[in-house]
């Protein structure tokens, strides 16, 4: 194909120096191209936030963006969340917490609460909501996934219980975002 | 999607020589929350994207007392909220920009693809309308102002002619006793469609708490943005009193020219211009007279 481009940038702290075609979304360059599949494709529309990925540290659906524009980037994915083999504290939440079922929302979850809590390390549930607003989960109904981003904070800051009188993870289960946020549960 | 050919200008000299060479080929592309998704479904099919966010006038908010706001059209909304000074001095244009969208939507989209989009329901249009904002032209044949609510033609369609782009909005700073909101109906908490948004922004004399200046600007109520201008006129001079706030209501009313559609009905449309100008008001003047302590 002629009319490829080489675009050089940064994906998960390594330079990255690539070939696109400039109608390729990021979202295509990084599954297509780099094989970095864990970013998952959804309603390329923006609404669901299943691509999400962390550009400058702002949360983007990568569906939204061509892959060009990704010059002189600094782009975190899923990929790059655990070390080696070691789960981020947030994957471990998501797991501990059964954040997810079908699991196709989940990295794009990952990648949203991640830019939040590098933004803000001490949400509120309300903070947390709002963050994950972009974000579309079918399955869980949300509330597991509040409870593991509160877990995955409190654990970061190293405190052994969430912060903002929200539930620990001990408790967790039948509780209700209604009850979280009227602080019911201590 | 079609074959593109990408174009990254690094100054307005160079935006504005691509724009005018390929003409009705060449599409400016901001945060592309709007644009890919119209590259995706074939409605735009543009042989040159031109990326504009690497224009420093494009991309920056640059305010002072003295001289008012410039804000770069390309700014994402994001940037807009995290300004101090937008949140302090044009509280209504920050939280329309705010309102839009997911956070991932606001990382990327801007005020500026916001109205070029040419979308009556577009957010930030009544709030830029209520500040009283010009835009920034320029082209191949020179610069010109434009007025925001003389910037829409009709829906997807703007005044902007081949080889022009949108660079900046201009914003008076405010005077004393000066704020603006902007509220919007839709049918759910967050992240929807406007069914009706409405923008006010209020000069108030403290000495006998009468309105010095009012505009007010309506969306999703017709063809294009709105400017109410008999409901801003009818405010000037008088108290800001419920049958003064009324009377305004009713002439935004009239002011509008919804349709029905899967949102809502003209009728129920016209009910909200209503409901919504009154709310707008009160919290603009409510804001207007707390302008000291900012």
């Amino acid at each position: 194909m002629a009319n490829k481009v080489i675009v050089e940038t940064t994906i998960n702290g390594d330079p990255v120096e690539l070939l696109c075609e400039p109608r390729q979304s990021l979202l295509e360059v990084l599954r297509d191209v780099l094989e970095l599949t864990g970013s998952k494709e959804g309603c390329l529309t923006g609404d669901c936030g299943a691509c999400t990925v962390v550009i400058d540290g702002r949360p983007v659906c990568s569906c939204l963006m061509l892959g060009v524009e990704a010059a002189g980037k600094q782009i975190s994915t899923v990929e790059g969340l655990a070390s080696g083999t070691a789960l981020h504290v947030l994957q471990q939440k998501f797991l501990e917490h059964a954040s997810l079922q079908c699991g196709i929302c989940t990295p794009g979850f990952l990648m949203s609460a991640k830019a939040l809590l590098d933004h803000n390390p001490n949400p509120t549930e309300a903070e947390i909501r709002y963050a994950l607003a972009g974000n579309l989960c079918r399955c869980t109904g949300y509330d597991k996934i509040v409870r593991a981003v509160t877990d995955a904070a409190a654990t970061m800051a190293g405190r052994s219980r969430p912060a903002h009188g929200a539930v620990p993870a001990e408790t967790a289960s039948g509780m209700t975002g209604e009850m979280l946020a009227k602080g019911e549960v201590k | 999607m079609h074959a593109i050919t990408y174009e990254t200008p690094k100054s307005l000299d160079e935006a504005v020589k691509l724009l005018a060479a390929h003409g009705e080929k060449a599409r400016p592309l901001s945060g592309g929350t709007d644009l890919l998704i119209q590259l995706r479904a074939g409605t735009r099919r543009p042989d040159f994207v031109v990326d504009i966010k690497r224009i420093p006038e494009l991309t920056r908010i640059s305010f002072s007392l003295q001289h008012g706001l410039r804000l770069g059209a390309a700014v994402p909304c994001i940037e807009i909220h995290e300004n101090g000074d937008m949140r302090k001095y044009y509280p209504g244009l920050t939280e329309a920009a705010h309102l839009i969208g997911s956070l991932q939507i606001q990382s990327r989209a801007s005020v500026g693809g916001n109205l070029c989009n040419g979308s009556p329901a577009a957010d930030t249009t009544p709030a830029l309308i209520a500040l009283g904002a010009q835009a920034r032209v320029v082209g191949p044949k020179g610069e010109r102002m434009v007025p925001v609510e003389g910037f829409c033609l009709a829906p997807g369609r703007t005044v902007l002619q081949p080889g022009e782009l949108l660079v900046e909005f201009q914003i008076p700073a405010p005077e004393r006793h000066c704020a603006d909101a902007y509220l919007r109906f839709i049918p759910r908490n967050e992240m929807d469609i406007a069914v009706v948004g409405v923008g006010a922004a209020l000069t108030l004399d403290m000495s006998d708490d009468r309105v010095v200046e009012a505009r007010i600007g309506l969306g999703a109520v017709g063809p294009t943005p709105i400017f109410a201008a008999e409901a801003s006129k009818s405010l000037i001079g008088k108290t800001l009193d419920a049958a003064a706030i009324d009377n305004a209501a009713r002439l935004a009313i009239a002011a509008s020219s919804p349709i029905d559609d899967m949102r809502g009905t003209a009728e129920y449309r016209r009910h909200v211009v209503g409901v919504l100008t009154r709310r707008v008001l009160a919290k603009a003047a409510e804001r207007a007279r707390q302008s000291d302590q900012r």
